[in-house]
């Protein structure tokens, strides 16, 4: 009996593939406090076949990423669709984390920086969109979570307010806030009181928070670097749950230094090694049978 | 005896020797209060409070108290000081707010806006500011901008108007204020640019990544994060626009008036007096003893106003410090 | 998707651009579009006042300075744009910065010793950190005032001098240099104790475990690398006291020349009246008696040249001991 005739229970298969409504969050909860077992050699959940039929959401051809002249990313073309979650492995400094950046151009932060090649976000070239629509559209997590110095709600509700021409009320965003908590499985831990300083929440409640606040406005894709990496093993696997409920509603792409954590939740796979996009391909096909020697090497831990 | 000396000190005698240089400091605070509160007191004693509160020119009090005798009857201290209080208020009140406002735009300027080489220019330029010395400033104050305000922006007819109560010649409240800010803005600039230059880059590149633009992100998340270094700054810079002495004294015009804002435009011009200036100006007159203790007293308030703004600073900030992984 | 090895970059479709459509200021908000403008009004109006102030007493300054003028002697008499120099405040000035800084140097050093290195009772090193926080925020005028009623007491009589009523007239230059100190003394108290604090746990860790007494620590190992904090700290010092006025003006007595109390040499100068070059130019200007804007305008000229050395003396210092003192310093992005 091979690991392929394992029937591969994922916990989400628990969880209800339509919208998360208003009462059920508890089933995060339980998802938390008892998973199931979990073979580490068995493939990605079953949704992952599907997941080039739905509809294209970004494409990037031959994109090359320069700092001060020396390539960090070279010719790498791939596409994300809806609702997948994309993972991009490999070892450190190989340029997943640059070629993340591109998606919603913070590279254009650091000086020097410079980039060839396309990117268009349905249809459109996001270099000919003003920056900060962009980002609005493809939001980002950070690998530290970085809540700002405000209370859990102002967090939320930050760029919601700053994207109405009229300072919009309270009242008004109250539900927007809640939703967007509630997506990113933090609300009911802080539901008696939004008002507290997000900077007292432990690490793992900062990082959802800041899930929350990069869902509040309904991004159409959700950019993650290596968020649980800062986080306890706890932290870490209510993360994942979560990114499995989000991609029901939004694209996901992540950049994951853990291989395990790829296999746990990607529907696709991206290996970039020294700049180059070595391999892509379904989460299954990527790690039981890499097409690249490459691949293979680091997907067994051969280096890393 | 000297070889008590060259032994390698214990511990014990460094630390209560080291300790005992330390009191020293403790000890002049102490001494200052104590005596400048003791030469103030007859003031006190005889007036009470009525001294801050208004009544008379002050001008004409003063002079009357300078040809007292050696020991004055209790009636020789009349001084009302309330005009100098006003005035101490309105210059710093002014300086203060103005000066808020350019370095607080300034520090954005710096820190999001100015190209590289303007970036590395404003260092230096701030920190010459600042340390003009202020007799500098009062100088270039009395032989430029008063005479420019007192023949260009003052009408012969606004002179005219007050002729009988007051001469206009320029000095007066605009020039006061007008160098004060500027003396106090480096100050609060150096301070701002510092903290903006220390909160975590994260932050702003997390707003940015949201959608903000490099401004916004900057006004809602970087300025809300350094609340208490702006509270320390202004404080700083008030304590400095109401302690400052000579400029006032050379730009403020003539007479301890209260410039009355019911006079419109002219209250701009209108001369005024700060404790300060008064203590400078009388300085030479410190031997009669009634003035001798009206004008310790003078020194009494702003001491007390200058320990109260900096415990006022440290308490303001501790409430902002929870919001904030701050400094 | 990419091949399998490694490509090197060859010929690129369109050449490599650094950035996309730029949200422009013309889009944002009235109010953000507003606050740009005035940031950058603010920034370079700072800039232009600073070049206005300098070019302006450089113009002034040099018409009227002459090199007779640093080595004579102010005159004596009420008319002062006709004649003298003012090699008096200029030795007034130099006078007054090197008592204060010598006086005010070792007590800011040992007390930031005893604070970061000792500290005990908590309560005293509250109480000292307090105190020279509240000299720090003392107006000088009422340093001065302190200093003048300080110094008038009877004992105190050797400073300055007895006049012919009696009483103790208060007013000299170690009387005003004492109280300079005061100025200087939390500048280079913050700037020792931050190096200090910089200085990391390891390095006096080493030393106790070599078994040497806190002491000798303090004087072999952690006071050497010091010296440029206390650099910095004791020439923000002094350029603190050269461009103080008040105190000049109440506690040096009102003359222009200095006057030695005595014949004895250095005793006798120093318990004497004199002027500094911020008290020369307070009585020149139109506030004081003296008539003569043009000396006031060239003794201007000379203390903004001191003024600005010092500064550059003080950025070289950090810059060469790292100094975790100075502030303005941060500023990238």
């Amino acid at each position: 009996m091979s690991a392929r005739d394992v029937e591969f229970r994922s916990p989400c298969a628990l969880a209800p593939t339509a919208e998360v409504r208003e009462n059920d969050t508890m089933s995060i909860n339980q998802l938390v406090f008892d998973p199931p077992a979990l073979d580490p050699m068995t493939s990605a959940p079953p949704r992952a076949v599907d997941a080039l039929a739905a509809p294209e959401r970004m494409r990037l051809h031959d994109i090359s990423v320069f700092y001060d002249g020396v390539p960090a990313v070279k010719k790498a073309s791939l596409s994300i669709h809806k609702g997948e979650v994309l993972a991009l492995i490999g070892p450190s400094g190989c340029g997943k984390t640059t070629l993340l950046r591109t998606l919603n151009r913070l590279t254009e932060l650091t000086p020097n920086a410079s980039h060839s090649g396309t990117i268009t976000l349905d249809g459109e070239d996001i270099h000919d969109l003003e920056d900060t629509k962009l980002r609005t559209r493809v939001s980002m997590v950070f690998q530290q979570p970085n809540p700002f110095p405000m209370s859990i709600f102002d967090n939320v509700a930050f760029a919601l307010r700053e994207q109405s021409r009229r300072r919009p009320r309270r009242r008004e965003l109250e539900p927007l806030v809640k939703q967007a908590l509630q997506r990113a499985g933090l609300y009911d831990e802080v539901a008696n009181n939004l008002d507290r300083p997000a900077l007292r929440l432990s690490g793992g409640q900062q990082q959802r928070l800041c899930i929350a606040r990069a869902i509040a406005n309904n991004p159409e894709i959700l950019l993650m670097d290596e968020p649980c990496s800062a986080l306890d093993p706890r932290s870490t696997s209510v993360i994942e749950d979560l990114i499995l409920q989000l991609r029901n509603d939004l694209a996901i792409v992540i950049v994951t230094h853990n291989l395990q954590q790829a296999r746990r939740i990607a529907d696709r796979v991206a290996f970039m090694y020294i700049g180059d996009l070595v391999e892509l391909g379904d989460a299954r096909q990527v790690f039981e049978e890499p097409r690249e020697e490459r691949t293979r090497e680091y997907v067994a831990g051969a280096f890393g | 005896m000297l070889e008590r000396f060259r032994r390698p000190w214990s511990d014990n005698r460094a630390e209560r020797l080291l300790g005992a240089v330390a009191c020293l400091t403790a000890i002049a605070i102490v001494l200052m209060v104590v005596f400048v509160a003791e030469r103030a007191w007859p003031t006190f004693s005889h007036e009470g409070l009525s001294w801050l509160g208004s009544g008379g020119s002050l001008d004409s009090q003063v002079n009357a108290m300078v040809n007292t005798s050696a020991t004055p009857p209790a009636s020789a201290y009349f001084l009302r000081a309330w005009p100098l209080i006003y005035g101490t208020l309105l210059t710093a009140g002014f300086a203060v707010i103005f000066g808020l406002a350019i370095s607080l735009l300034t520090a954005i300027f710096i820190v999001d806006f100015a190209p590289r080489r303007v970036q590395q220019v404003m260092t230096p330029v701030i920190r010459l500011l600042a340390s003009i010395p202020s007799v500098v400033y009062g100088l270039v104050g009395i032989l430029v901008l008063v005479p420019f305000v007192g023949n260009h922006l003052i009408t012969a007819g606004e002179k005219a108007s007050v002729a009988n109560v007051i001469q206009l010649t320029g000095a007066g409240l605009m020039v006061s204020v007008v160098i004060l800010t500027v003396m106090v803005t480096p100050i609060m600039t150096a301070l701002i640019t510092d903290a903006l230059g220390s909160v975590p880059r994260s932050w702003h590149e997390g707003a940015v990544a949201l959608g903000l633009n490099p401004l916004r992100a900057t006004i809602a998340v970087s300025l809300r994060a350094i609340r208490p270094a702006i509270v320390a700054a202004a404080a700083l810079a008030t304590a400095r626009a109401i302690g400052e002495a000579i400029v006032i004294d050379m730009v403020s015009g003539g007479n301890a008036f209260t410039p009355k804002p019911q006079d419109g435009l002219i209250f701009l011009f209108e001369p005024l007096r700060t404790l300060a200036s008064e203590i400078i100006d009388q300085s030479e007159n410190i031997s009669e003893p009634a003035l001798r203790s009206s004008i310790y007293a003078f020194a009494l308030l702003l001491m007390f106003s200058g320990f109260m703004l900096s415990i006022a600073s440290r308490l303001v900030r501790r409430p902002l410090r929870k919001y904030e992984l701050s400094n | 998707m990419a091949g399998g090895e490694t490509q090197s970059v060859q010929v690129l479709v369109a050449p490599p651009r650094s950035g996309g459509r730029r949200s422009s200021v013309r889009s944002w908000r009235r109010s953000d579009q507003l606050i740009f403008a005035c940031a950058w009004a603010a920034g370079l109006g700072l800039c232009l006042v600073a070049g206005a102030i300098v070019v302006f007493l450089a113009v002034e300054g040099l018409q009227y300075l002459d090199p007779t003028l640093l080595v004579t002697s102010p005159s004596a008499s009420v008319n002062q744009a006709g004649s003298g120099g003012f090699l008096d405040p200029l030795i007034g000035t130099i006078t007054m910065a090197a008592l204060g800084t010598l006086i005010a140097t070792p007590l800011a050093v040992l007390t930031a010793v005893w604070v970061v290195e000792y500290g005990r009772p908590r309560w005293l090193a509250a109480a000292v950190e307090t105190s020279i926080e509240m000299i720090a925020g003392t107006p000088d005028i009422v340093i001065a005032i302190f200093g003048l009623a300080f110094f008038q007491l009877g004992i105190l009589a050797p400073f300055s001098f007895r006049a012919s009523g009696g009483g103790v007239y208060g007013r000299s230059f170690l009387a005003a240099g004492i109280m300079m100190s005061l100025l200087a003394l939390p500048l280079t108290y913050s700037a020792t104790r931050n190096g200090l604090r910089a200085i990391p746990r390891q390095q006096r860790e080493a030393s106790y475990a070599l078994g040497k007494t806190r002491a000798s620590t303090i004087r072999r190992v952690l006071l050497p690398s010091l010296r440029p904090d206390i650099a910095t700290g004791a020439t923000l010092g002094l350029g603190r006291i050269v461009g103080s006025t008040a105190i000049v003006v109440l506690l040096l007595g009102a003359t222009l020349q200095n006057s030695p109390q005595n014949s004895v040499p250095l005793l006798g100068f120093l318990r004497g009246t004199g002027s500094t070059l911020t008290s020369y130019i307070f009585f020149n200007s139109p506030a004081g008696e003296g008539n003569a804007p043009q000396k006031a305008y060239a003794a201007a000229f000379v203390l903004l040249l001191i003024v600005l050395g010092l500064n550059w003396a003080v950025g070289r210092i950090s810059r060469i001991g790292g100094g975790a003192s100075l502030h303005a310093g941060r500023m990238a992005r």
